[in-house]
């Protein structure tokens, strides 16, 4: 009975059209799958970063190609397993094969077809073994086992680390050693303690020192003015005379509160270097770290699933509010996701007001006819140019006219010493740029949802009296904003994942600033940026070590889908709150 | 065809005609006034040759088949068809005796004191109170107390208060269908019009909602010139005193109410009004 009626239905899909249903739902479900891949990718990856894994220490046989200086020992976090044949190994390393004068050519081409399987190991240390990566050959493992007392040490330079710590030594000498029992106790307190005079250095620098410096700066640049001008016209007037007095007499006493900071910031960092920790590797070598260079670590092989998660939440926390070190290789990305949040910003903010007045002419004031019939297929098209083209006319439009015409009605000292504000690249040009290109996606949608006001709420208004302009400011552009902010969140979310244009106005793998700090004016948005979707080009594809720079990758475009997820997410409320209170305008 | 300065002098002031209740002969009959009046659509012509007098304070329905340009008619007195590109008009539209079209009149103050009520409601996306008070609003009155008073008197004659007196501040989109179009006559008449504007009000509302609406018009006619449209006969002889009867854009015979649907002069007519057209 069942057989038969599924076969009924089976007959009458194809005459019904239904074939097609199939066909389609086909797509979407190729569409899903392709998304949600990427996602679980990215999720997994990206929070394998931050999840602390044990590790792993291997014996190797003595005639391993993978001993390093004669030692067999190496502790790691194995990455992956993989398969190789041995004719992609002698292709690799061919080079070296000819340097060693063929030795065993032939013999490893007999082989050729043999496939081996080797573990590739994350071992860290990259200022001792050169590479944070290394393979070993599974039939070259003696042993394998999980010390307990190793520790994963999260460095200020050269990555991360392995090692057992041995003792401590302090300022006055005196040392605890691993067989005192208070040694782990001292180990967590003399890096605790590291940690926050490192933190207080960082303030002195930036907090303190850093408006300092800024003053300094811009004083000295009004000196080598006066100075010129000296040079060029011979003489000084007595006022300019006076000014140059005053401008020397306040730099000396900046510097002279520089040096103060500096000194104490000096000794600070003298206490973190002369703290010393003395640690083994896994092969017995032995090395040491200064507390200031040993930023954070834990034991990997002792930790219970609890521990792992606040792990974890620490590394992740550290990751998205720190500052980056080593050129953008460790540390956080906090800069960058500010960078971008705030970027994202200024463009929406530019970006709607502009986009809704224009749909608001085109759609309600424009006589409709050829001319504004050429205009929106204008604006249609200029939504498929390729985002660079926008780079390059930011560029010139914004970056060089605009702002060099800023710089030389506001800054023209500056700029006559070859030190542009304005007319550089800079956060507001950016966002200025992107919200070009959003203009379309935001004109399209508010005039769309402008639209589709009803008539009827039109002429009930212009039959109480109203007037055009009261009509569309009373009734409707509030009936429009859940149009109008969809149109926004399209823009934030292809302005926030855009780079290409942002390379040319203003984005930087490395600002040394925000754009928003505790300095006067506060919002400085003249200044560069750094933007996590730049950052990530320049972790992945611009770092020396790329291999050892993949999980930071995956753990960066994790950051910047959740970002856009939040700002989108937020928009979305917004929008849905709006609804609600416009519920039932549709019948 | 009455010299027009002379019309104005007669025509009564509003509150006098309110405080001295005075016999329905003292209104003018010529309130709105269609003289010779042609309408075009671009080319397509829609009214043609129009002669219409509609008394004051009165209620005058226009009827007539689908197309025949009722709604276009009403449109043109408070000149919502302004908003259709290419229309045209020839011939004088007079409102208490001054052009409709005078270059010297405002439309909005033209509309200000012509209230309209659609065939679909209409309400905003706002509040009951703030509906009423709209036209309050645009025109720029601002006082609590006063908006608080026109929205108590306007919805009281919509017959309208006691239903919505405690939710004034809740969404318009949560009265029912009737309540919705009552609260479009409320926001009309908050406005304090002259002339009200109805195109088949009750097009869309059950029996019992249309009897509420019958005898709010009912009311109104004691302070408002009424104009409706209706495609319903009873309706049409229940609610008006004049009825214009319009075929093709022609106004083809116009009468007392009770004339046209008991003994008109016309054959069209009586074939439309006996339901025996088409
Ligand atoms: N905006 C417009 N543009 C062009 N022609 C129009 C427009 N509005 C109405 N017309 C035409 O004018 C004629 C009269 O229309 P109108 O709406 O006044 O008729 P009506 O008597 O109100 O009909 P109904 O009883 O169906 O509402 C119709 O032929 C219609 O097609
Ligand atoms: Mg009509």
């Amino acid at each position: 009975m069942e057989n038969n009626a599924s076969n009924k239905t089976r007959k009458s899909l194809a005459p019904k059209g239904e074939v097609w249903v199939w066909f389609t739902s086909l797509g979407l479900v190729l569409g899903l799958a392709m998304v949600l891949f990427l996602f679980g990718l990215i999720l997994l990856r990206g929070f394998n970063f931050f999840w602390p894994v044990p590790v792993v220490q291997l014996e190797l046989k003595e005639d391993s190609e993978a001993v390093f200086r004669g030692n067999t020992s190496f502790a790691g976090v194995i990455a992956s397993t993989q398969e190789r044949s041995l004719q992609e190994i002698a292709v690799e390393e061919e080079i070296l094969l000819e340097e060693e004068e063929e030795v065993e050519a032939d013999g490893i081409l007999g082989q050729a077809l043999q496939t081996i399987s080797e573990y590739r190991v994350f071992v860290g240390s990259r200022d001792r073994y050169g590479q944070s990566f290394r393979y070993f050959r599974h039939n070259d493992i003696l042993e394998r086992s999980f010390p307990e007392d190793i520790i994963r040490a999260e460095r200020r330079v050269e990555g991360d680390a392995f090692f057992f710590p041995q003792r401590i030594q302090f300022q006055d000498g005196s040392e605890v050693t691993r067989e005192d029992a208070n040694f782990e106790d001292e180990l967590d307190r003399v890096v605790k303690e590291g940690r926050a005079r490192r933190s207080q250095i960082n303030r002195i620098d930036r907090r303190e020192i850093g408006p300092i410096n800024l003053e300094i700066r811009e004083l000295t640049m009004d000196l080598r003015f006066l100075n010129r001008i000296e040079r060029t016209e011979g003489d000084l007037s007595e006022a300019q005379e006076a000014q140059r007095e005053r401008l020397t007499e306040r730099i000396a006493q900046l510097n002279e509160q520089f040096e103060l900071l500096r000194d104490k910031a000096d000794e600070l960092r003298e206490t973190n270097q002369s703290i010393r920790v003395f640690y083994e590797y896994a092969d017995g070598t032995s090395g040491q770290i200064a507390i200031g260079d040993l930023f954070r670590f834990y034991y990997p092989n002792r930790l219970g699933f609890f521990q792992r998660i606040q792990v974890a939440g620490i590394q992740f926390w550290e990751f998205v509010s720190g500052y980056p070190r080593e050129a953008n290789m460790s540390g956080g990305i906090f800069p960058a996701i500010f960078g971008t949040f705030v970027m994202t910003l200024i463009m929406s903010i530019a970006v709607t007001p502009f986009g809704v007045i224009t749909a608001i002419y085109l759609r309600e004031y424009a006589v409709q006819g050829p001319l504004v019939r050429a205009v929106r297929i204008a604006i249609n098209n200029l939504a498929g140019v390729p985002s660079i083209v926008f780079g390059v006319f930011g560029l010139g439009f914004f970056v060089y006219i605009m702002g060099g015409t800023i710089d030389s009605l506001f800054f023209s000292q500056a700029q006559e010493l070859g030190t542009p504000t304005f007319g550089t690249g800079g956060i507001l040009w950016a966002g200025l740029t992107l919200a070009l290109l959003n203009l379309p996606v935001v004109i399209v949608a508010t005039e769309e949802s402008i639209s589709a006001v009803p008539r009827g709420v039109r002429e009930g208004s212009l039959a109480c009296g109203a007037s055009k302009w009261q009509t569309i400011q009373r009734l409707v552009i509030p009936a429009s904003l859940p149009g109008i902010l969809t149109g926004m969140i399209l823009a934030m979310a292809r302005g926030a994942g855009e780079v290409a244009p942002l390379m040319l106005v203003g984005v930087v793998a490395l600002a040394p600033n925000l754009p928003v700090d505790g300095t006067f004016p506060f919002v400085h948005l003249e200044r560069k940026f750094m933007h996590l979707g730049f950052h990530i080009y320049d972790v992945g594809f611009q770092s020396p070590d790329s291999e050892a720079a993949i999980p930071t990758v995956f753990a960066t475009t994790l950051i910047l889908i959740a970002l856009i997820v939040v700002l989108n997410l937020s928009a979305i409320l917004l929008r849905n709150h709006i609804r609600k209170k416009h519920k039932g305008s549709a019948f | 065809m009455n010299d027009s300065t002379e019309t104005l002098q007669q025509a009564p002031d509003i509150k006098q005609k309110e405080t001295d209740n005075p016999d329905k002969t003292d209104f003018r009959q010529d309130y709105i006034s269609f003289r010779n009046y042609n309408f075009f659509y671009g080319p397509t012509q829609v009214l043609f040759d129009v002669n219409l007098d509609i008394p004051e304070r009165q209620v005058t329905a226009l009827i007539g088949p689908s197309g025949c340009g009722k709604s276009t008619l009403l449109r043109n007195i408070n000149r919502m068809n302004d908003l259709v590109d290419g229309i045209r008009h020839e011939g004088e539209l007079l409102i208490d005796g001054t052009s409709a079209y005078d270059p010297t009149v405002e439309v909005i103050s033209l509309r200000k004191r012509i209230g309209m009520v659609f065939q679909k409601s209409n309400p905003f996306a706002k509040s009951i109170y703030e509906n009423v008070v709209y036209g309050l609003r645009v025109a720029g009155r601002k006082k609590k107390s006063s908006l608080d008073e026109a929205v108590e008197t306007s919805l009281r004659r919509a017959a309208l208060w006691d239903e919505v007196k405690d939710r004034l501040g809740e969404s318009a989109f949560g009265l029912s269908g009737g309540q919705m179009q009552r609260l479009c006559i409320a926001r009309a008449i908050a406005n304090n019009p002259e002339i009200i504007l109805m195109d088949e009000p009750c097009s869309a509302l059950d029996p019992v909602a249309t009897g509420k609406i019958e005898d709010l018009i009912h009311d109104l006619k004691k302070e408002y010139t009424i104009v409706i449209v209706t495609h319903n006969m009873q309706q049409a002889a229940r609610v008006s005193d004049q009825t214009a009867f319009f075929y093709l854009g022609k106004l083809i015979e116009y009468d007392e109410t009770e004339k046209i649907f008991m003994n008109p002069a016309q054959k069209q007519t009586e074939d439309y009004v006996r339901g025996r057209f088409g």
